[in-house]
């Protein structure tokens, strides 16, 4: 079972040769993961998970539903904190400096690290304000500068030939999938350094999410991806890592070809096998 | 066989009292509609527009009381909007769970059912007692207290309304929560904070209780916010009680006319709403 999948995923040769190069000069870790727990109230969510993100590489998180991949997510850009009741423990070091500690600027956390998430969330205004809305917070740019911008975001997020004729119009008027490019498009225009996407394309249709499994592969090419999917051919068709979370645990951490075809752990296995979840 | 026909039945005898009461509400709202066309619509004139209300027997209008009623909705609307849509986006995105925001919420709650008569009683211990006479100010205060829960009300509801998606987004981005609430949440929720706003214009531009106690009532044209003022719902309830026929003639026509008027806001309130429904 697990050798058709291998075979499944082979296909795709620019995965396999980008592979190989991974090998002659290794990523630097851009965030290590280290010990990360969370708690829900008193739900213990994450228990002592570590791992590290490679710049310019991709990492899946699979699982199946409640295992804490989102939730280790919403860690790395300490969106949690919106809420009371949910703390986080461990470190996050990007660049070797601890994210979670206290005192760490909650606005160059998320200048840093930019998230995409589930549901397409366009704001309620125009396409081009859409994506200065991010900008604006942290530069104060003269306009021809802004849409120089907002055309390199949109380029950059294969939205641009789609809406460059419509830039005033509503962000809410695009279909599910423009509008999840949108937001890429919008997180990719503050120029992050990791890209958080929250199972980006589990609300569109397969050709929305071919588009944005491609705009996947293009944009690791300037930054580090953690991607959290449900589903299993995507992770393995999109990343260069892949975690196997169960339960709030890292279950099995390794490059992606190997966790699909040679796990070393038996519930990884019965997981990719989808013989649970 | 048998099943199906108790059903249908029964569904004729619901749909047929539902539509009863239907027809009952609206016979009423219909013959008042109507009983106000026909006394108020031949009292209709350039001269009520022109004119301040008259002592009796002689020829007026109802300008002063036009006049009056327009700028004390006005200035309470400019002190009833802004507070109210404060204190709910204080509920809605400050205080969600928290002790005082339960308070404020609960308070809310009674401030808005309470009587309006309540209210103008408060508003004259509080202001025209201490002044010495009844003023405008007093009046457009009395009204901005009935508007504030409703705002307040419709604007928690409203940007209750929103997604959490979309505050998770901006955040994400990287944006100060006032920020959020400005540029994000109240654009998502405009309309229908609008349409709350509007609704609430409605509520008070009808109100008579509050403003026997605090505007009171002048004969005379004034625009002066520290004089009592002319206003239209206590113009119709002194010249409507009143023997003489000229004046009960004015009453219909102002009565008339604040229906109109309330109509239309109604009717402008729904306008915002589909526009918003249209936009989603």
């Amino acid at each position: 079972m697990s050798v058709s999948l291998a075979t499944s995923h082979s296909p795709l040769p620019e995965i396999a040769v980008q592979h190989q190069d991974a090998t002659v000069s290794p990523f630097p870790v851009k965030c290590q993961i280290r010990n990360v727990g969370f708690h829900y109230g008193k739900f213990h969510a994450l228990k002592n998970v570590s791992l590290p993100l490679h710049d310019r590489r991709v990492t899946a998180f699979i699982g199946p539903s409640g295992c804490g991949k989102s939730t280790l997510l919403r860690i790395l850009n300490r969106i949690y904190e919106l809420y009371p009741n949910q703390t986080a423990s461990g470190e996050v070091l990007v660049d070797g400096q601890n994210i979670l500690s206290p005192g760490f600027d909650l606005n160059l956390v998320r200048a840093k690290i930019g998230m995409v998430f589930q549901k397409p969330t366009p704001f309620p205004m125009s396409i081009h304000d859409n994506i200065t809305f991010g900008i604006k917070l942290y530069e104060r740019l003269p306009r021809s500068e802004l849409d120089d911008r907002v055309e390199s975001a949109l380029r950059h997020a294969a939205l641009w030939d789609e809406v460059k004729d419509k830039l005033r119009q509503s962000g809410l008027g695009l279909s599910g999938g423009q509008q999840q490019r949108l937001c890429i498009a919008r997180a990719i225009a503050v120029q992050p350094e990791i890209l958080l996407l929250d199972e980006p394309a589990s609300a569109l249709d397969p050709i929305s999410t071919q588009r944005i499994e491609e705009l996947i592969a293009e944009l690791k090419s300037d930054y580090c991806i953690a991607i959290v999917t449900h589903n299993m051919q995507q992770a393995a068709r999109s990343s260069d890592y892949t975690a196997f979370m169960y339960l709030g645990e890292l279950v099995e951490f390794d490059e992606t070809e190997k966790i699909f075809t040679h796990p070393r752990e038996k519930r990884t296995e019965d997981y990719i096998t989808g013989r649970f979840g | 066989m048998q099943l199906y026909t108790r059903r249908r039945i029964g569904n004729y005898v619901v749909v047929g009292l539902s539509l009863a009461a239907t027809a009952f509400g609206l016979l009423f709202l219909v013959f008042v509609l109507g009983t106000l066309l026909k006394n108020g619509i031949g009292a209709l004139g350039p001269t009520l527009f022109t004119q301040a209300t008259p002592p009796p027997g002689s020829q007026g209008g109802l300008i002063n009381a036009i006049f009056g009623s327009v700028a004390m909705t006005l200035i309470a609307t400019l002190i009833g909007t802004p507070t109210g849509i404060l204190a709910g986006t204080f509920l809605a995105e400050y205080a969600h769970g928290s002790r005082l925001g339960e308070i404020v919420r609960f308070i809310n709650d009674i401030l808005l059912s309470a009587p309006s008569i309540i209210i103008g009683l408060f508003v004259y211990s509080v202001l025209v007692v201490p002044m010495g006479h009844f003023s405008a100010w007093a009046g457009s205060v009395a009204l901005a207290i009935i508007m504030i829960p409703v705002v307040v009300r419709t604007t928690e509801d409203m940007l209750n309304l929103v997604p959490n998606s979309l505050r998770e987004a901006a955040t994400a981005l990287g944006a100060p929560k006032w920020k959020i609430v400005v540029t994000v949440t109240y654009r998502a929720a405009v309309q229908g904070m609008l349409t709350g706003v509007l609704l609430a214009v409605a509520r008070i531009s009808g109100e008579t209780a509050p403003l026997l106690f605090t505007a009171l009532n002048n004969q005379f044209w004034s625009a002066d916010f520290n004089r009592p003022m002319a206003n239209l719902p206590v113009v119709i309830f002194q010249f409507a009680m009143s023997p003489y026929a000229d004046w009960q003639t004015l009453a219909w026509a102002g009565a008339l006319l604040i229906t109109v008027a309330i109509l239309f806001l109604n009717v402008g309130a729904r306008f915002f709403a589909s526009w918003s429904g249209l936009q989603k």
